[in-house]
């Protein structure tokens, strides 16, 4: 490839990738006629249930990340420490999510979970939020396990546990006190993206029926002109600086681990 | 030797407690996605009173659903075969084609990004550019009288939806591509140049053969992407177009076909689908991992 033939396809791309960002951004400040103004998110700001959507969905999000460190940390390393073999199995569970189309696994939840079912969860309001963090929580494993799983790859897991253990240290604390911290920059990597998914994510709270932020936003694009593009230039920061995010802390890492 | 070697009967026991640390995860597993799933696949085989049958599945060859099956192949067949050229040329112009070292980071960094930016704020991106009213469409029609509409482009359209589909399928590729690029060893060209290849050929005759499991599988699994994407295509074109997502996604909200158990052989079918473009994937992956090691 020739350098100005790399020019111009490298030109050519991100103008198209520019582009659409900047007619999104142009539409959100175009309410007041004529001149720019930041109206229409004056005007999304003051709308309770944008608030009450993204609130939602940030709740969601947390408790999501915080059911996915529980679930993830203590497998992966468990895998890692006592069933080696089993690895790829594992690994290729986890990346199952990425096959199986959301709107197949929501569909499933419903019909399996239904109010005459042996474990009625879509019957009760705490329950449906319950499956839907699960649903989350599976959507974001993918993303999750690779991340934990590839920080554990940096430490010696199994010197580190047996001198614990023969300090007297149980699982409990050898999981929480020796392998989260060394895990956390993965840990934190992984919970960014999970935060990412969760607050763009459209299918699943649109079909159990929750108030999230993604159905909310489908709402206001049926109904309202300016507005719809205001939110989504705020999701599309909040994307940008969830990803900002796992580049700075990986960085800061990387300083910490040379200045050793 | 003996004492380390030969277990101790504590071994006896063991195995079993080892198991337990993976409960949690797999009750996890089977509760929310093996169980979800095997009971939409099995409820493709059934009617309501629970009995088997092959109905519904031969209920999916009717002509609208066999037609929105249709739509959502040639959508995402287009969306990733254009992905793959267009982020392979970005790609390759990034690792090979002489540009400053300083693109490569906030390229990837970038289709980091906007591989995770699809759903509903992607659609409304586009419509404020392409729409009727959007940036590219007025500023085609006042500067240089170019009315796209007339021309019979409709952002709500299968070129709109696979215009818009590129903003991840161009990313993704970039992403998975760039590793492979880098795996072409140096030693490659220049052996082939010593033999007295030109640039054409050495491309057509070792490099594009050795990446070829690569840019398959990235198509293969494109395709799935696509076809799986459901937030994206509701909001840019409600119902106006009738791709199996969508049609699935009603069915489920109300069950528009008249049967229930025609969603779960719909359903059925996108797994089918997208489990095949996977393991094609992941097949080709294996495959080229052999050179690009």
């Amino acid at each position: 490839m020739t350098k100005a033939a790399s020019w111009a396809i490298l030109l050519l791309g991100l103008t198209y990738f520019i582009l659409p960002l900047v007619g999104m951004v142009e539409f959100s400040l175009s309410m007041r006629r004529g001149e720019y103004s930041f109206d229409a998110y004056a005007a999304v700001l003051a709308d309770p249930q944008f608030r009450e959507t993204f609130s939602y969905s940030v709740v969601m999000a947390l408790l999501t990340i915080v059911f996915g460190i529980l679930l993830v940390v203590p497998t992966a390393f468990w895998v890692r420490l006592k069933l080696p073999r089993l690895r790829p199995l594992v690994e290729f569970v986890t990346l199952l999510p990425l096959v199986i189309p959301a709107i197949v696994t929501v569909f499933g939840y419903i019909r399996l979970y239904n109010t005459s079912s042996w474990l009625p969860l879509t019957g009760t309001t705490f329950g449906t939020n319950l499956l839907l963090m699960f649903g989350y929580a599976m959507l974001s494993l993918p993303y999750m396990y690779r991340a934990v799983d590839t920080g554990l790859r940096t430490i010696d897991v199994a010197t580190l546990t047996e001198a614990a253990q023969s300090l007297g240290a149980g699982w409990f604390t050898i999981i929480a006190k020796l392998i989260l911290p060394n895990v956390l920059v993965a840990v934190l990597s992984g919970s960014f993206v999970t935060f990412a998914i969760v607050m763009g994510e459209f299918t699943m709270a649109a079909l159990l029926n929750r108030p999230a932020f993604g159905p909310y936003l489908q709402l206001m694009g049926a109904n309202k002109a300016y507005e719809p593009f205001a939110l989504a230039t705020i999701a599309f920061i909040i994307t940008w600086a969830c990803m900002g995010l796992i580049q700075l802390v990986t960085r800061f890492t990387k300083h910490d681990k040379a200045g050793r | 030797m003996t004492d380390l070697t030969s277990p101790p009967p504590k071994r006896r026991w063991r195995p079993s407690l080892t198991w337990l640390g993976l409960l949690p995860f797999a009750l996890f597993i089977a509760l929310f996605l093996v169980m979800p799933t095997m009971k939409i696949v099995i409820g493709a085989f059934q009617r309501a009173d629970g009995s088997f049958t092959f109905e519904n599945i031969a209920g999916l060859f009717t002509a609208s659903i066999l037609s929105s099956y249709w739509i959502s192949i040639k959508i995402s067949v287009a969306s990733s075969a254009i992905g793959c050229l267009i982020g392979f040329l970005m790609a390759a112009g990034m690792v090979l084609g002489g540009l400053p070292r300083g693109i490569r980071s906030p390229l990837m960094t970038f289709s980091g990004v906007a591989s995770n930016f699809a759903g509903v704020p992607l659609a409304f991106a586009f419509l404020a550019t392409l729409g009727p009213l959007g940036l590219v469409t007025m500023f085609l029609r006042t500067e240089f009288g170019i009315n796209l509409r007339a021309m019979g482009f409709n952002i709500l359209s299968f070129w709109g939806l696979t215009i818009t589909y590129l903003f991840f399928q161009i990313p993704l590729m970039i992403l998975i591509i760039t590793p492979a690029l880098d795996g072409l060893k140096r030693e490659w060209r220049e052996a082939a140049s010593c033999l007295g290849a030109s640039g054409a050929q050495y491309w057509r005759i070792v490099a594009l053969p050795i990446l070829f499991p690569t840019i398959l599988g990235t198509f293969a699994l494109l395709f799935a992407n696509a076809f799986g994407a459901v937030a994206t295509a509701i909001a840019l074109t409600g119902s106006s177009l009738n791709i199996v997502p969508i049609m699935l996604f009603a069915q489920i909200r109300g069950d528009v076909l008249g049967n229930p158990h025609l969603g779960y052989a719909m359903a059925f079918g996108m797994i089918l689908v997208t489990g095949l473009a996977n393991v094609i994937y992941i097949w080709l992956r294996i495959r080229s991992e052999r050179w690009l090691k």
